[in-house]
């Protein structure tokens, strides 16, 4: 009977982690942080994109150019737009109270993005933009309907004429061998620069790179943990031969 | 050394105190793997300690910058992500481990005469554990800290008269604020480890004092040879010190995985609210409490009917008040002849399998939004929480009860 109740116990702790959660269907979204390249591209479109108005305000520069293997003075000149010296912590200089005149709240800082609201939810949000002419700005998204937030990225992706379907994950019909959903736009009333799948891509470097700087330090604990576990196990066999042999004289 | 030793024991009696705790402390041979949550518990309570030591060295108790310090803490400080994540899994782990010690003791009776004192004290653990955590849970500043924060201190408001004074006396303003984070820091990081080290020395004491209960919950000190020695005791060191070891091994194995993998734990030990900065104007859509909070607030969440003229937020707060202290007097609504579960009658048993699942239940329930189906549910569980205790002096008298051998078995 306690087996059964302490089996039951273990089995309910990871249903909850369900509890919590989006109901607008999301895109999956897999980080891999290792992918340095991919981290790169992710940070310049968040420089070029994002910085002008969103702040990363926890995180340094230095750390994420140590990480990035990008060399201080490349970084320097190409990806710190305010000034500041390669120390200091990633803020911009818009004032908020006149973003929040102009967007109705000031953009927010986005350095645990990732981690408030999910990478899926992110990278599907990016992805989400639609024309919506009811809308002050003309755009609506899917993910996050009545955004305040400007389309910036449609000069790459283009004006989606229809509400993109984000949830659908792209598939190959097996007798004429079309794909569907390969673009999550089905119609565009504005040409972008990129295709879709290229679009895609780019919004998966991104969101990467927005995973990265949620969490900056995950390679290096994941493969730290590794070494401590091995640790505990060896540690775990000599404290059981130890045991065992004060305990065969107890009887 | 010897000499050393003998010139501090004329002057502090050392040796009598490692032998009274330790060396000559006989503790039944026959303890299972639910013995060694106990060390567990202290084990973690250093983890809590030391982490909390170093992480009060960068922390910043404002409201201004104190979801900064963290982030600084996690990114700038050297190991400082490994101190944070081990202090914030340890809180959770702390529960886990606390919880199956309790267990271990209302399944083999730890609680009855003469260790009435040791289950009040361990009680009283507890209860500082929960507000230890509680206030711990506010220092980081997020979103989830804030408004469980304001949920559970407005709770002091429902109470008749005085309520509204008392939690504007609680949080030090019209709503939580700066002043609260630093009065509940000076709380986490002072007042209450004080109190909660004093609380786990007189548990010890009072523990060495009568002995240990064990699995069969028989006396072994009835049952002693010429030396008087009990025949069914052995050493505390080194035999359960060695023991324990296993215990720790196999704990740290699991706690690692967490704290290294999944240090957010499913969003159950860091709530993923949380990683927003708290914003007094800005309520999230849903508000849960920690994971080791959630029985106690779907009972609250439970009671949705006035009462004699009193809102029914008065009658949760009566009802969770009730929950935790009608555990202080269970030692004397055991009327069982015997201790242990494996010689008490079916109905003790199916007693406390529905009280086991409820809590559990409950848990669950409190984490989740509420919907009519889900009150109805964490009403009945209510009900039978409290029924295991109300009805305890009847089925333990009622049933037939296995006769206890002479000597522990297995």
């Amino acid at each position: 009977m306690r087996k059964l109740i302490f089996g039951l116990f273990i089995a309910v702790l990871p249903a909850l982690g369900l509890a919590a959660g989006s109901t607008v269907p999301l895109d999956s979204f897999e980080s891999d942080h290792s992918d340095k390249a991919s981290l790169q591209r992710g940070a310049a479109l968040f420089t070029n994109y994002c910085m002008g108005c969103h702040s990363m305000e926890y995180a340094r520069y230095k750390r994420v150019a140590d990480d990035l293997e990008i060399p201080d003075e490349l970084y320097e000149e190409n990806l710190i737009f305010t000034g500041a010296k390669i120390g200091e912590l990633m803020k911009n200089s818009m004032n908020k109270d006149m973003a929040a005149d102009w967007f109705g709240a000031p953009p927010p800082d986005l350095t645990l993005e990732t981690r408030l609201r999910g990478e899926a939810w992110v990278y599907s949000y990016l992805r989400g933009f639609y024309k919506d002419e009811s809308r002050p700005l003309g755009v609506n998204n899917v993910v996050f309907p009545a955004v305040g937030m400007p389309h910036v990225l449609v000069g790459m992706q283009g004006l989606c004429a229809v509400e993109p379907n984000i949830g659908t994950p792209a598939s190959v019909e097996p007798l004429s061998g079309n794909i569907n959903n390969a673009d999550v736009c089905p119609e565009y009333a504005i040409e972008g620069s990129m295709s879709g799948p290229e679009f895609d891509q780019a919004m998966y470097d991104l969101t990467n790179f927005m995973s990265y700087m949620g969490d900056p330090v995950k390679l290096e604990r994941e493969r730290l943990g590794i070494f401590v576990l091995i640790f505990v196990a060896i540690f775990f066999v000599f404290a059981y031969m130890l045991n065992r042999e004060y305990w065969k004289d107890v009887h | 050394m010897q000499k050393l030793i003998n010139w501090v024991d004329e002057r502090l009696p050392i040796v009598d105190a490692w032998n009274k705790h330790l060396g000559k402390y006989y503790a039944p041979k026959n303890f299972n793997v639910w013995y060694f949550f106990g060390s567990l518990a202290m084990l973690v309570l250093v983890n809590q300690l030391v982490t909390g030591i170093w992480l009060t060295m960068s922390y910043n108790p404002s409201g201004e910058g104190a979801f900064a310090s963290v982030e600084y803490i996690m990114r700038d400080v050297e190991w400082g992500w490994l101190l944070r994540y081990l202090h914030s899994t340890g809180a959770s782990a702390f529960f886990v481990v606390v919880y199956l010690h309790m267990f271990r003791g209302l399944m083999y009776g730890s609680y009855q005469k003469p260790r009435e004192l040791i289950w009040i004290f361990g009680m009283l653990i507890y209860l500082i554990l929960m507000a230890e955590a509680f206030m711990g849970y506010l220092l980081p500043w997020g979103q989830m800290s804030y408004w469980g924060a304001q949920v559970i201190v407005n709770l002091f408001g429902a109470i008749p008269v005085i309520g509204e004074d008392l939690s504007l006396w609680i949080r030090g303003d019209y709503l939580i604020s700066g002043i609260t984070l630093n009065r509940f820091f000076a709380l986490h990081v002072v007042a209450l480890p004080i109190v909660l080290l004093g609380l786990v020395v007189l548990h010890i004491l009072a523990l060495h004092e009568v002995g240990s209960n064990n699995p069969d919950g028989i006396d072994i000190k009835k049952n002693k040879d010429e030396n008087g020695i009990p025949k069914d005791g052995i050493p505390f060191h080194p035999y359960y010190t060695v023991h324990d070891l296993l215990g720790v091994g196999v704990f740290f194995f699991i706690f690692f995985i967490v704290v290294f993998f999944f240090p957010e734990g499913g969003g159950l030990f860091i709530e993923k609210p949380n990683f927003e900065p708290a914003n007094p104007l800005k309520t999230p859509d849903h508000i849960a409490p920690v994971w080791y909070f959630t029985p106690f607030y779907a009972m609250l969440r439970a009671v949705t009917i006035d009462l004699f003229g009193l809102d029914a937020k008065f009658w949760g707060v009566v009802v969770m008040g009730a929950a935790i202290a009608i555990l202080f007097v269970l030692p004397w609504l055991d009327k069982s002849p015997v201790r242990s579960m494996r010689y008490k009658g079916w109905l003790s048993r199916i007693a406390l399998a529905i009280f086991a699942v409820s809590f559990v239940v409950l848990g669950y329930l409190g984490l989740v939004p509420a919907t009519e189906g889900r009150t109805m549910v964490a009403q009945i569980l209510t009900v039978l929480y409290f029924l295991y205790f109300i009805l305890m002096p009847f089925y333990t008298r009622m049933e037939k009860t296995k006769p206890v051998p002479e000597r522990v078995t297995g």
